[in-house]
């Protein structure tokens, strides 16, 4: 343990946070308010389409905001898998002549998603004011399953991540699998809508659903389903949360076994 | 035993490569192919022992795929032994190559940072060596331009101010004098100097016989993964040598071509599939007359997109002495892009100004930034002068004389 948090990994890994976050707007004008602009510019689009047209969320209060927490969220975790997905190979360069540890690598890439998301929750706090939803306690409820899903996310990174150094593919499944789970998750759409009891418990078996709801409950309003109230607190309630603890520790089993040959494999 | 003056100690040390026939480069083919994976096992070192003591200078020597680079990745920490160990006594810094992780897109003082970061230095301790970093490099109006703009001797002046400051009690340095001009090898030679006094223990790999034999207390040779010589520097370079004469000469027996092709790296980026010597009717020859123009000329095979590359051709003698170099990446010579499996032809005319005697030709592309290398083939070609009769003369330029009597 106390090598992992050695002061020269400490150094390295603020140096590569800072060189991704740098190099990420590289040469465009707007430069970092893209980080908000991004998930802003798509929330428009959802809105005018499924709120504006559709009429989707119509009894739900304060639906806009409820739709940009979603879209933040789920913003959050793809972008942070996607962005590790390709760290390691990415920086083949340093694999192949330092030693440094590799999991480093995924970690610091997988920052500046974390940054990112928590520009974009300053905006969702904006939103908030600006809709008249008032704040409770249960916003205490909220680093809790922000947590949940960045360990989720990070199992998941250091497993794609390994796995991409020797299967090129994982990219483009993976993407197809984000676009399915964009869906799969209820984002854009109030889970209630679905009036299927069973199809509603198993969507929220899914972490990200979990996470999404359980925020929206605590922050928005209290008529959101989450995973708890849905299964009426049954023992299988636990079960998403056992399911980010399985891909975080499969995750690192799996890095661990491949790491060693990522110079020679890369 | 007592170990307490023992910095290296690798003990019965073996490092296999699995060579897929066909890499698995996606999953189709890994699923289409499961179960039967042609494999081929590389084993590039076998059973090797070698303890290196505190404060030794040791050189290794070995011609292309004797193993002494998979030996110092191995004894890096970025390859896994496949059996045996590698114990390291100390903090080991490895310098494979100079300014790793350079950014081209990141301004020079970014750089600066970063590579001090993978030294190991935190930020505070970077900034408080900032200036002489600068200074050592000479770059002081550049820093805060992007490292793209650099020319390639800017940067390789950079990463080596920046390495000379490694804190460390053992540096593994792998060809670092390949790299640069006169001026920078001098500063190369500087350092040695100052590490060697300081009693730091430094493994180098090199090329440079006169560097190994003017810096190391003690030079191996390697040869197909295992030591055949250990000893003193003068008698390493001697077995080296001999060693790299004989393959020459048994190639070239069996045919004019030259020397078994190219060493590739693993990015597969591109590899050098051809390096030969033609005269100006494109007949390729291994016997030059004096004046005759010798063109040298190397195909390189792409495998991947690449819009920039950096080609590198030296001439040089038996003895190492590099007599004349062709340096220029693509963009230099107005070529774009190169598509994968096309071939890159570089044509070098040399004017026949070398006197008699046996040359031989090296080639290494690389990045043209920040100059991983792809492929490199020392001495992958050699060919004769003949026909001077004049000799200890190195080369005999084109020259105009008058001789006049006055008076």
């Amino acid at each position: 343990m106390i090598t992992y948090l050695s002061k020269e990994n400490k150094a390295l890994f603020s140096e590569l946070v800072r060189t991704d976050f740098k190099l990420r707007y590289q040469g465009s004008v707007l430069g970092y308010t893209w980080s908000l602009l991004r998930p802003l510019l798509l929330f428009v689009i959802l809105y005018v389409v499924f709120v504006y047209f559709l009429k989707i969320g119509k009894g739900i209060d304060h639906y806009p905001v409820y739709l940009l927490l979603g879209i933040v969220i789920w913003n959050f975790f793809s972008e942070m898998t996607m962005q590790s997905l390709g760290s390691i190979v990415g920086r083949a360069d340093l694999i192949r002549k330092v030693r440094i540890p590799r999991w480093l690598i995924v970690f610091s890439s997988s920052m500046s998603a974390t940054i990112n998301f928590g520009l974009s929750l300053v905006v969702v706090f904006v939103f908030m004011i600006v809709n008249q939803v008032p704040l409770t306690i249960g916003v205490l409820m909220l680093p809790v399953y922000f947590v949940m899903i960045y360990v989720f996310a990070l199992g998941l990174s250091l497993f794609l991540a390994a796995a991409y150094v020797k299967f090129r593919d994982i990219r483009y499944i993976w993407e197809v699998i984000l676009q399915a789970g964009f869906y799969a998750t209820p984002i854009i759409y109030p889970l209630q809508l679905i009036n299927n009891p069973l199809v509603e418990k198993i969507i929220l078996m899914n972490p990200l659903a979990q996470a999404i709801q359980g925020s929206r409950y605590y922050l928005i309003t209290h008529e959101t389903l989450t995973t708890y109230n849905m299964w009426n607190g049954a023992w299988y309630v636990i079960l998403p949360s056992l399911f980010v603890l399985a891909m975080f520790l499969g995750g690192i089993m799996y890095f661990k076994s491949q790491s060693k040959y990522f110079a020679e494999n890369i | 035993m007592d170990n307490s003056d023992i910095a290296i100690k690798i003990s019965h040390l073996y490092k296999t490569f699995k060579l897929p026939h066909e890499k698995h480069g996606t999953l189709k083919s890994a699923i289409i192919n499961f179960g039967k994976r042609g494999y081929e096992i590389q084993e590039v070192l076998k059973d090797f022992n070698l303890d290196i003591k505190k404060g030794e200078f040791i050189g290794i020597l070995g011609r292309n795929g004797s193993g002494k680079s998979t030996l110092l990745k191995t004894l890096s920490g970025i390859y896994t032994p496949s059996q045996g160990s590698v114990d390291i006594y100390g903090k080991l810094v490895p310098f494979i190559e100079l300014g790793v992780g350079f950014n081209p897109e990141l301004s020079g003082r970014d750089n600066v940072y970063l590579n001090g970061a993978l030294l190991g230095f935190s930020r505070k301790e970077v900034g408080n060596m900032y200036d002489d970093i600068v200074d050592f490099a000479e770059l002081e109006e550049f820093m805060d331009q992007k490292l793209k703009n650099y020319s390639s001797g800017m940067q390789v002046r950079l990463a080596f101010s920046i390495a000379v400051r490694a804190n460390t009690d053992i540096l593994v340095l792998d060809e670092v004098l390949a790299v640069g001009d006169e001026a920078f090898q001098r500063k190369c030679y500087d350092y040695f100097d100052k590490i060697k006094q300081e009693g730091k223990t430094v493994v180098l790999v090199s090329h440079a016989m006169a560097a190994v034999e003017r810096f190391c207390t003690r030079a191996i040779v390697i040869e197909e993964g295992k030591i055949i010589f250990d000893g003193d520097p003068k008698s390493a370079s001697d077995t080296y040598r001999r060693l790299n004469f004989e393959s020459t000469e048994s190639s070239s027996k069996k045919s004019n071509k030259g020397r078994k092709l190219s060493k590739v790296d693993q990015t597969g980026v591109c590899s050098i599939i051809g390096l030969t010597t033609i005269d100006s009717d494109g007949i390729e020859k291994v016997l030059y007359k004096p004046r005759e123009n010798i063109i040298v000329r190397c195909r390189i095979k792409v495998n991947k997109i690449v819009d920039n590359l950096h080609v590198f051709l030296t001439l040089n003698n038996p003895g190492g002495l590099i007599l004349t170099a062709f340096d220029k990446t693509l963009s230099e010579a107005k070529v774009r892009a190169i598509k994968p499996g096309q071939e890159l032809i570089v044509e070098w005319t040399l004017s026949g100004v070398y006197n008699d005697g046996k040359y031989l030709v090296s080639a290494t592309v690389s990045d043209a930034v920040s100059y991983s290398e792809y492929s490199r083939l020392i001495e992958g070609y050699e060919f004769d002068v003949v026909g001077w009769d004049m000799p200890n003369i190195l080369i005999h330029p084109k020259e105009e004389y008058s001789m006049k009597v006055i008076g």
